[in-house]
């Protein structure tokens, strides 16, 4: 099976219907559409990039440098828009699920690919409806992405068009768990039990489970913002009887669960690539496996974890913060089995593993800050301070962001059948790695002492703490350009790749890069786990 | 599950798309969750305003209603067991059936909604205003999930009428039903909302 010879057509040379661009945007092909993904988020995630480097810009100094208050609330909300629903949420699921999940289980396609192609288009839509709303109405929304009322439903921006466009892109994200489950359940190659699964398709799985359950629930709460904003009926304000709480609720009933459709693929991934570099199997395959459902299943029973100093009973706190310290249990199952996989591996320090360790480390800051926010005693001191900015950032970029760049590293040459420069990409990952320390940590101390979150202006002794701060952010942005240089040069200039340039044991690593439009010529039938390597084998 | 049927493009795979359906039908319960959990804290909070404003609610209008859908949940269910015995016929006929009953349901919906408008009652009108907050409240959930399901009925009829659409030209047959079928399962979900419905608003007096 491991053949590399050119006669092999890849997915790239397919003669469909359409030529040109409407050979993609109309494709029905998992490939396709997994480089659409890859190609529209990466688009959208530059935007919010740069509106992240003006924000900290602005936080330079004290007082008004360059931007007005009301912009800064424009930029903020814009910021966590698109990260979160264009960037974050999809970002492991969407592009490299639709490209390795059906390769992984061993199918030609995903089991709906008509509804895959339309899921793109519903987030494609959503996308550039969120960017429309920036330019009609009043403006941007100034609300921050969680969108509470009643502000949401009083300020003169433009709410409902951007509310819309989340919904829109929310839809997408459920069909694309519906297909994922289906895909999963029906479509694995003879002989690919349950226990054969590689893990990322596990972890696919539970976050299309996630998808699923929680994303209606924002679906039908963004929905009733636009029908208060349009006919008032008061379900969230107070003067009709309206409890503006139970937004809050219904809101975090989704986006509780949210943050673990961003980072479950994400532990997937790593659990891909560390058996890979340590030429090992993964330690604790059920343990890992499991512990993702346990995660799914927990983490949608905490939401009010968000909501300690909002007004609740006593009880409903004490409940919460339990069950929030529950969720730490499976997550730590998976970090011990990962640092176990690597005792007594021969491990090879490529750049997928580098960004990998990098998620370890900052992943475990940013869990076990978490786990301090879960206190209700602690929480109540830094809820809405700088402190929960930090968190948020080293579990979504230092965990989900750090996992994408290494999934783009680790499966770059297979999708696009390129090598590129290894120094320059470990470069890279090193001044990520430093700029995004140096860019986040000061903000655990700034929010410690008590700098609010979600202000443009601040009082002289934070100085120093956003100066910092601020540099980090350039820090970041430059190993950020650098990657894609990186990347981007070696599309066109790169050497070919072999069809397994890291020894991978997992099925992508078997047909050629790029893949073939059908993926196998025959269906293989699969005899062994995904992880058992050569070596071990012989042994 | 099963690992011998793999190959989507060789065999057809009904038990996935049954699956991929059932999943869909998930979202929706989850989707009138949301609405049903404001529901029930507001009632909890406001019982007597609740009780009070459902005396408002034509009982008559509701009950019709429950029964022209219940009705058009059997005359699905039947038109799929007339197409699994092969007769296209009157699997059309009792399709068609169901497609009446639901532009019945939105007609009779239609006349409630109006009713309640004559009498100043919508979103924000002076007149509910002037009421009690819970009975505020209750017109509002009213609006909104007799709404929202209504919106469901119209896509269940356009579902209905594409499959019609279907069995006339022959896509849909007796060794072919699956997309037949699933509309069948969304027009069950729909219905069973209603169940739901009917009591939590009109029978709550």
């Amino acid at each position: 099976m491991e053949s590399n010879s050119p006669a092999i057509e890849s997915f790239y040379d397919e003669k469909g219907k359409y030529s040109g661009i409407f050979s993609w945007i109309f494709s029905t092909n998992h490939k396709r559409i997994g480089l659409l993904y890859l190609a529209s988020m990466l688009f959208f995630f530059s935007i919010a990039v740069t509106i992240g480097i003006l924000m900290r810009l602005e936080l330079i100094a004290p007082r008004s440098t360059i931007v007005t208050a009301r912009t800064y609330n424009a930029l903020f909300t814009l910021h966590g828009v698109i990260m979160i629903f264009l960037f974050v949420i999809p970002g492991l699921p969407a592009p490299f699920g639709n490209f390795f999940l059906p390769i992984l289980i061993g199918a030609r396609d995903m089991f709906f690919p008509r509804l895959n192609l339309l899921s793109w288009w519903l987030f494609i839509s959503g996308a550039l409806l969120a960017v429309t709303a920036l330019f009609t109405g009043g403006g941007f929304p100034d609300t921050g992405w969680t969108f509470y009322v009643p502000y949401s439903i009083r300020t003169g921006t433009n709410v409902s068009l951007a509310v819309f466009a989340v919904f829109l892109i929310g839809f997408s994200s459920t069909l694309t768990g519906m297909n994922v489950i289906t895909t999963i359940h029906r479509l694995r190659a003879p002989g690919m039990k349950w226990s054969r699964m590689p893990l990322f398709v596990w972890g696919l799985y539970a976050t299309g489970w996630i998808q699923i359950l929680a994303t209606p629930v924002l679906a039908i709460t963004l929905m009733l913002i636009i029908i208060e904003r349009f006919f008032g009926v008061g379900l969230f304000d107070p003067a009709k009887g309206g409890d503006p709480l139970l937004f809050q609720h219904l809101f975090w009933i989704y986006s509780h669960p949210a943050v673990y459709i961003m980072i479950l693929p994400a532990m997937g991934v790593v659990s891909e690539i560390i058996p890979v570099f340590a030429r090992r199997t993964i330690f604790g395959y059920k343990f890992i496996a499991f512990s993702s459902l346990a995660i799914a299943a927990l983490g949608s029973l905490v939401w009010a974890h968000h909501m300690f100093t909002s007004g609740m009973s006593e009880t409903a706190i004490w409940v919460f913060s339990l069950l929030t310290f529950l969720v730490a249990v499976p997550s730590g199952i998976k970090i011990f089995n990962w640092i176990a996989t690597l005792y007594k591996g021969s491990i090879e320090v490529d750049t997928p593993f580098l960004y990998i360790m990098s998620f370890i480390f900052l992943f475990s800051i940013g869990g076990l800050t978490g786990l301090m926010q879960g206190a209700v005693a602690i929480d109540v001191h830094v809820h809405d301070t700088y402190f929960i900015v930090a968190h948020f950032h080293y579990v979504m970029f230092g965990g989900a962001g750090f996992v994408f760049f290494g999934a783009l590293h680790y499966w770059f040459p297979k999708m696009f059948g390129k090598m590129y420069r290894e120094q320059t990409a470990k470069l890279a990952c090193l001044i990520l790695f430093i700029g995004f320390n140096v860019l986040y940590f000061p903000m655990f101390v700034l929010g410690w002492q008590g700098m609010p979150r979600r202000y443009f202006d601040y009082l002289p002794r934070f100085h120093a703490g956003h100066f910092i701060s601020t540099v980090g952010s350039w820090i970041v942005v430059t190993g950020l350009i650098l990657m894609f240089f990186n990347l981007i040069r070696s599309l066109f200039k790169g050497e070919k790749a072999p069809s397994n340039p890291w020894g991978g044991a997992t099925l992508e690593w078997q047909i050629s890069s790029p893949p073939p439009t059908d993926n196998f010529e025959e269906i293989p039938v699969i005899v062994r786990g995904p992880y058992v390597f050569k070596k071990e084998a012989s042994q | 599950m099963n690992q011998e049927k793999t190959n989507a493009e060789e065999h057809r795979d009904d038990t996935g798309a049954k699956i991929g359906m059932w999943l869909f039908l998930f979202t929706e319960i989850l989707l009138f969750g949301g609405m049903f959990l404001l529901y029930s804290v507001y009632r909890s909070k406001n019982p007597l305003d609740f009780h009070q404003a459902a005396f408002e609610l034509s009982t008559v209008a509701g009950t019709i209603n429950t029964l022209i859908l219940i009705t058009s949940s059997l005359t699905m269910a039947l038109s799929i067991s007339a197409i699994q015995k092969g007769d296209k016929k009157l699997s059309k006929a009792f399709l068609i059936m169901t497609i009446i009953f639901g532009l019945l349901f939105l007609v009779i919906k239609y006349f409630e909604w109006g009713a309640k408008f004559q009498h100043g009652i919508y979103p924000n009108s002076p007149e509910l205003l002037d009421r009690e907050q819970g009975e505020i409240l209750f017109f509002s959930l009213y609006f909104i999930m007799t709404g929202l399901h209504g919106l469901h009925v119209l896509i269940g009829i356009f579902l209905l009428s594409f499959m019609l659409f279907f069995m006339v030209r022959e896509t849909i047959g007796q060794n072919d039903f699956i997309k037949l079928e699933n509309s069948g399962l969304y027009w069950h979900l729909v219905d069973i909302v209603w169940i739901f419905l009917f009591p939590l608003f009109y029978l709550v007096t």
